[in-house]
């Protein structure tokens, strides 16, 4: 083989493997589209946080958790609830309440306070995701009705998502060392039903709903209250709406 | 789920300080991912070396021109190795090549190495040696005659024409490889710099300030070698060499050093809402391995070590033993970098309100022992490369040098 055959076989190859993977993509991009077509009406998921109404009882970390499988150990979380203190000096001491996982205790012990609530988090299925931006091999992905899902079948477990969420919602699950993180229980929502979290909150303080119907509960919050979104200025357009949010929450 | 991982996090537990999210506990990234910006680094920084010869026509640096590709090589070859690693299924990552996510500066990886490897380095590396290659397969007994025949592709062109067609190509592989090696590691930058949801991260000038101070490890580097494989092999050390080099390299560490204290003033200037948090993680938890190894240790004494050097005039020998104590100090600074920039951006919580902190384990994937094995391996994989292409000809041929000198 002289030089310049050499040279040719090289690049031949190069560009051989790297428009097979090009071509696999589009496909797979293709049949996506598809399926999405077949299923009739848009719709696009998210979820209402009515801030005044929590109550940090923990029940929808716990309904998660056991719905989801997520791991009972305090690190692992697809939601979870915040205790703000806010304190006279505008001082600011935050607690997570993980489900019954770890007690508060302290709610006396602090003196000088002004105000408390509590913050329920989760992952924001932001309509422009950081997360599935990075994702090296397409594992994170957005579905037709505006759900950010992990495929753990294609998830190299690299962490990189977990670096771009900017909201610390995603977890290496240490059984399968994938990604993992809140699918707003896709499998009951497909089904009619409500998110986990949604079904046992006894204030009804997690308003689940598709803000492209006009007759979802959502979509009347919204209409009705002031909301918010965490970390807008991110551009991560998120649908987890909050009513009542303290500017001291990010 | 494995207890021990669960029983090493309710300890960090305990050293967390302020708020952090609660998945937040665990560091994803671990010391394999200092290692791999470390080492892309060193190829990039070695490969700069070598292009000022061909490309810049820098004379006196001529000694450290192969020895500069064949440790860029070396370390090339290394380089995937801490990611693959790191991985939680190692055994997908050829997704990264099947199904790429274009929108994701990691799944550019593949074909920048890929590119990288094949277009620029061991073309270049073929292209140079290949009048050598057919010598020493011609010279060499059998089987080291058909291994150097099978390298040399079989070529068997020695004319003149051909000479001078390597020649050509080399100096285009290296006008593409300059490029080239900026985007290996402006690209291992971008991966960071892009993290919108990481202040620590996110800056234009993260892949600019990444290729600068691969420039500077890369160029310590070589120096660090050719300052100790000169001597072992029993020749003088090129001080017109070494002093070229080290020019370059305080050249390299102004401008490094100019951009990091941009990045700095910048920071501090802006005072965004992350920076009370930020300033806290460099005050307690960074001040060991970013104040005193990176900075003061790496950087600032290395810099005023040269520029002392340029203003005055020391003998020979004095000049070799702080040349060589500042391109260590150098690569302890570069290091210190990597490890503040991977471990920095993730010891803050993103509620901008508490720090985690790392534990560095011993043994495992993720662990010293694994980084320290990564960080040899290169320099075994250059011991072999020394030996198959000699940088200084094969000692055959300097037998041969030496009976025409005799005749």
């Amino acid at each position: 083989m002289n030089r310049k055959k050499f040279i040719t076989f090289i690049t031949n190859f190069g560009m051989l493997i790297a428009s097979g993977g090009l071509f696999r993509t589009t496909l797979m991009g293709a049949t996506e589209n598809a399926l999405a077509k077949n299923t009739g009406l848009k719709k696009r998921f998210a979820m209402g946080i009515r801030v005044n109404e929590c109550i940090g009882c923990g029940s929808c970390v716990v309904a998660c958790k056991t719905e989801n499988n997520v791991p009972k150990e305090p690190f692992y979380f697809r939601t979870w609830v915040e205790r703000y203190l806010i304190k006279k000096d505008d001082s600011v001491v935050i607690h997570s309440i993980n489900g019954g996982l770890e007690t508060i205790s302290d709610s006396f012990k602090e003196k000088n306070i002004l105000r408390s609530f509590f913050v329920p988090k989760l992952c924001n299925h932001c309509d422009n995701p950081p997360c599935a931006q990075v994702c090296p091999v397409g594992a994170t992905f957005q579905t037709e009705d505006g759900i950010v899902l992990v495929d753990e079948n294609r998830c190299i477990g690299c962490g990189y998502c977990l670096q771009a969420c900017p909201y610390g919602a995603r977890y290496i699950r240490p059984a399968t060392h994938t990604a993992d993180k809140c699918t707003l229980c896709y499998h009951r929502i497909k089904r009619g039903l409500a998110p986990a979290c949604v079904e046992v909150c006894p204030t009804q303080a997690r308003v689940f709903g598709d803000l492209e119907s006009g007759a979802s509960p959502l979509v009347r919050l919204k209409r009705m209250k002031n909301t918010h979104v965490l970390k807008p200025s991110l551009n991560t357009e998120p649908k987890v709406f909050y009513t009542d949010l303290d500017g001291v929450v990010r | 789920m494995n207890i021990e991982t669960s029983t090493g996090l309710a300890a960090l537990l305990k050293q967390v300080t302020g708020y952090i999210y609660p998945n937040e506990i665990e560091i994803q990234w671990s010391i394999l991912i200092v290692v791999y910006p470390y080492i892309t680094g060193l190829v990039a920084g070695a490969f700069i070396l070598a292009s000022l010869v061909k490309v810049f026509n820098v004379k006196e640096v001529l000694p450290t021109y192969r020895l500069s590709l064949l440790t860029a090589l070396s370390f090339l070859i290394v380089a995937p190795l801490p990611l693959l690693f790191h991985l939680g299924h190692p055994l997908r990552s050829f997704e990264i090549f099947l199904t790429p996510n274009l929108s994701s500066a990691m799944a550019m990886f593949a074909f920048v190495y890929a590119w990288y490897l094949m277009v620029v380095l061991l073309l270049e590396i073929w292209f140079e040696y290949r009048t050598d290659l057919i010598r020493w397969s011609e010279k060499e007994k059998f089987p080291t005659n058909w291994f150097y025949k099978v390298i040399s592709l079989f070529s068997t062109d020695t004319s003149q024409k051909a000479v001078t067609f390597d020649k050509k190509a080399i100096q285009a592989i290296t006008i593409i490889g300059i490029p080239s090696a900026f985007i290996l590691h402006g690209y291992v930058g971008f991966i960071f710099g892009s993290i919108k949801a990481n202040p620590w991260w996110s800056s234009v000038l993260m892949p600019i300030v990444f290729l600068f101070s691969a420039i500077v490890s890369g160029i310590a580097l070589v120096l660090i070698l050719y300052m100790i494989i000169t001597p072992s092999r029993g020749e003088p050390l090129d001080m017109k060499c070494l002093d070229k080099v080290a020019s370059f390299l305080l050249y390299a560490i102004i401008i490094d050093f100019s951009l990091e204290v941009l990045d700095f003033i910048h920071r501090l200037y802006e005072s965004e809402e992350s920076i009370k948090i930020l300033s806290d993680m460099v005050m307690n938890r960074l001040f060991l391995s970013l104040v005193v190894m990176q900075i003061l240790l790496g950087m600032l004494l290395p810099l005023g070590v040269l520029i002392l050097i340029k203003i005055s005039k020391f003998n020979d020998e004095l000049r070799k033993l702080l040349y060589f104590v500042s391109a260590i100090l150098i690569q302890i600074g570069i290091f210190s970098t990597r490890w503040n920039v991977v471990f920095g951006g993730q010891m803050f919580s993103k509620s901008f309100r508490g720090l985690t902190t790392y534990k560095l384990e011993i043994l495992g994937t993720d662990g010293l022992l694994s980084a320290l094995i990564l960080l040899i391996l290169p320099f075994v994989i250059l011991a072999i490369l020394l030996k198959i292409l000699p940088p200084w000809g094969r000692r055959l041929d300097n037998l041969d040098e030496k009976e025409a000198l005799a005749g």
